[in-house]
């Protein structure tokens, strides 16, 4: 079983692969937004699913991968672009967890939660003040399949990443500060070290798919990149696929992104109610996603046998 | 000069002040830290100017009907929406994070009624707002009231919580609730209570918003963000830290919005919060 999994997961990324050619560019533009789910929600669960510290600023992170290809992409060649944006995020991460992750996972909730807001503030700030323009334009010779392999990429790497930390020393540590960090630190676990290694991690891949994805908008503003709801949804799509499994995030992704997809298109204006108690449905139902309600029914399922047996 | 931003300040921290006290009995008696309250806030400020444009009900009367709805609305939410959470939660820290995802669902789903129903624009009306004299600068009458409501409901509720029973009660939950059922309290009713007088002081704030200050539909997560600070500020569960701290971060942001841009309010907030959590992470006032 643990050896088919990975060559699965290989066949099935050499078919994702293919599939551009075979889809019209509408179909193409789905994938693009479905792998950046998949990626922005396995991303928020590396550190997030195990640690149980919730993560509210996915698109602060997402925002400034995409501003920074907007600033840069006429001045640096495309690769170092993104070189810029990871060391950014990354940065961004120590700063906030440096300031928060010595201390209780409340602390970090409230910081990442104004997060975004205040990035968006201060870009905005210094966009009319300093440089007296807002709004840039992204002109990147980059096509819609360049987009979707290089997120497709981005996805496998992080699912990837994710198995290999679920099996390795930090994987470990992190599971141990999600149950009890009293335990964890009498066992030894340098908790501020580890949190702050994991979310790093976690930011600088976010901070990467948003740059990846920036081409796509052509016309970036700090209103535009830096949208509450990318927080949200990448959020309830971990919860709901399960956010401590190596697979939960990616299968609540592709289906929600879809779900949203259509709600969006058709009833724009009441959207986010449908979103508001779509979460408060997952909290509720299903509070350690679908995987593990499933793991239950199975369970209760061959329970009553084995007691007749 | 600097006396205008002096009391503009004080006033425009009254209303946070009273806003972060709110927030502090929802998390420090009900233990639920909810991410949904600016929308509480939000709902209450634009009922508020529906009320005064729709069937002229002058807002300070409007304020006498809304306390109550907020209390009502707290109780039932908790009733409904949080007491399953706390149940399920036993012991175990779960609450914590669970109470922050389900009023993180809350958010957008307030959010989204509000656009629906409102709109998207700015609101605000003009209601008392002539100048009134105070010690050589002119303020606005409404601000003036605004400042007093949160100075009478504030005090008010701290000198409640200091010397009646009912007071000591909700302060022995916050502070141990592990212990308080052993000396006879009912901690389940006392939460509720907590929740629902927050979110009652919620609607007070949000009325006095809508009195004297500009919104919209999507502007409840500064609300809440700030909230948060100056309860953080104060020690999570001191009342008169929170009163202080919040009068503080209204001078702060008056000074910041005066003297270098009111873009950078949020900002000034952060770096406020980046300062306490470096330096005295367990609050100005905390012990320890």
């Amino acid at each position: 079983m643990l050896k088919v999994v990975p060559f699965l997961a290989l066949i099935a990324l050499i078919v994702l692969a293919a599939v551009p050619f075979a889809v019209s560019d509408y179909g193409l533009g789905l994938l693009i937004g479905a792998v950046t789910y998949v990626t922005l929600a396995s991303a928020w669960a590396l550190f997030s699913g195990h640690t149980r510290y919730i993560s509210l600023a996915t698109v602060a992170f997402y925002g400034t991968g995409a501003y920074t290809v907007a600033v840069l992409n006429e001045v640096l060649p495309y690769w170092a672009v993104l070189a810029v944006a990871a060391l950014i995020g990354g940065a961004m991460a120590l700063v906030v967890g440096l300031a928060t992750l010595r201390l209780a996972g409340v602390y970090f909730v409230i910081f990442t939660f104004g997060l975004a807001e205040l990035v968006r503030q201060l870009i905005t700030w210094y966009e009319v003040n300093v440089t007296g323009t807002l709004g840039r334009y992204i002109f990147l010779d980059i096509t819609a399949r360049g987009i979707y392999w290089q997120m497709l990429g981005l996805a496998a790497v992080t699912i990837a990443l994710t198995a290999y930390i679920q099996r390795s020393r930090l994987g470990l540590a992190l599971k141990v500060i999600g149950d009890d960090e009293v335990v964890a630190a009498h066992s030894g676990i340098h908790l501020a070290r580890t949190k702050l290694v994991a979310f790093a991690a976690s930011a600088v891949i976010l901070t990467l798919a948003g740059a990846i994805a920036s081409p796509r908008w052509v016309y970036v503003e700090p209103a535009i990149v830096f949208n509450p709801t990318v927080s949200f949804l990448t959020v309830i799509m971990a919860l709901l696929g399960g956010a401590n499994r190596l697979w939960g995030p990616a299968l609540g992704a592709v289906p929600l992104f879809l779900i949203f997809e259509f709600l969006s298109a058709h009833f724009p204006d009441t959207y986010s109610i449908f979103l508001g108690l779509l979460f408060i449905g997952v909290v509720f139902a299903l509070p350690d996603g679908v995987l593990a309600g499933l793991d239950k029914l199975k369970a209760k399922r061959t329970q009553p046998k084995e007691r007749t047996a | 000069m600097a006396l205008t931003t002096l009391i503009l300040g004080l006033v425009l921290g009254g209303t946070y002040a009273l806003l972060a006290l709110g927030l502090t009995l929802q998390y420090g008696i009900a233990r639920i830290m909810n991410l949904a309250y600016g929308e509480f806030t939000l709902v209450a400020a634009f009922c508020l100017v529906a009320l005064f444009q729709g069937a002229g009900i002058p807002p300070l009367w409007a304020m006498i009907a809304v306390a109550p709805a907020g209390y009502a609305v707290g109780w039932a939410l908790y009733a409904v929406m949080m007491r399953p959470l706390v149940t399920r939660a036993g012991n175990s820290g779960r609450l914590e994070v669970d109470s922050i995802l389900a009023t993180f669902g809350l958010l957008f789903l307030i959010q989204g009624v509000l656009l629906v129903v409102f709109g998207a624009n700015f609101t605000s009306i003009s209601y008392l707002d002539q100048g009134v004299r105070v010690l050589g600068v002119s303020v606005a009458a409404n601000k003036l009231i605004a400042f007093g409501i949160c100075a009478v409901v504030g005090g008010g509720l701290v000198l409640a919580l200091h010397f009646t029973r009912w007071g000591l009660t909700l302060r022995a939950v916050a502070q141990t609730p592990g212990s308080a059922p052993l000396v006879g309290i009912d901690v389940n009713r006392m939460a509720r209570q907590g929740f629902a007088l927050g979110t009652a002081l919620a609607a007070v704030g949000g009325a006095s918003v809508a009195m004297h200050q500009t919104f919209s539909a999507t502007g409840g997560v500064v609300f809440t963000m700030k909230a948060l600070v100056i309860v953080i500020m104060g020690g999570v569960g001191n009342i008169g830290g929170a009163l202080v701290a919040g009068l503080a971060l209204g001078l702060v942001e008056t000074f910041v919005a005066t003297a270098i841009d009111p873009g950078l309010t949020l900002a000034a907030t952060f770096a406020i919060f980046l300062g306490v959590l470096l330096w005295r992470p367990q609050g100005l006032f905390g012990r320890g």
